[in-house]
């Protein structure tokens, strides 16, 4: 309890030493790491999470677009857009590479969006690790 | 781009896999605790798996 209670009132590490970290950790997985000197760890959520995306295009999985309309509309598009493009280069380059699977009935292509989306979900934290490891809070 | 075609049970082990290795890493402190964590979580994923497999084949009936 007295622990929880220290480690939520740690003020916040200053921007200049988290920031380069977690920037690099969103557009390359694992960088974040490799720029700390986490160089087995960047190397494994790296492949982890390249692997993931890489899987999720070959299943076919579509990306998500930000859309309008009612309420479960909006949260599953804008968190599966937001879930996309954590993913940073990989998601970046898809894109500009001009991959536009449309959303297809299928278990093939169900399992590749929501690999598609786990890949920048787990890329969010591989980049608050970055974040904790920059801020002194993690070896 | 080729199209892979993975069955429920590969696409399954693979995500529960790579998400475990990431959440070994990122969840704890020493290396030892964060293979242990991965081995547990991947664990987890497979109890899961098997279990509510085997729970949507008899509600199948």
């Amino acid at each position: 309890m007295a622990a929880k209670e220290k480690a939520a009132k740690e003020p916040m590490p200053p921007l200049n030493v988290w920031l380069a970290p977690v920037a690099v950790g969103w557009l390359v997985p694992g960088g974040g790491h490799f720029l700390l000197k986490r160089r087995g760890r960047g190397v494994l959520l790296a492949a982890s999470i390249t692997c993931m995306f890489v899987l999720g295009l070959l299943m076919r999985g579509a990306m998500f677009k930000p859309e309008s309309g009612d309420i479960l509309t909006i949260l599953i598009n804008w968190g599966g857009f937001l879930g996309d493009i954590a993913s940073g280069i990989l998601y970046l380059l898809t894109s500009w590479l001009g991959y536009n699977q449309p959303d297809m009935a299928g278990a093939v292509h169900d399992y590749g969006t929501k690999f598609l989306v786990t890949a920048g979900l787990l890329n969010i934290l591989a980049m608050v690790d970055a974040y904790e490891i920059a801020g002194g809070r993690k070896s | 781009m080729p199209k892979m075609t993975l069955s429920h049970f590969e696409a399954s082990l693979l995500f529960s896999l790579f998400t475990s290795i990431v959440l070994g890493i990122v969840s704890k402190r020493t290396d030892r605790e964060r293979l242990n964590y991965g081995l547990y979580v991947f664990g987890c994923f497979l109890v899961a798996l098997f279990g509510i497999g085997w729970l949507m084949h008899f509600g199948h009936g």
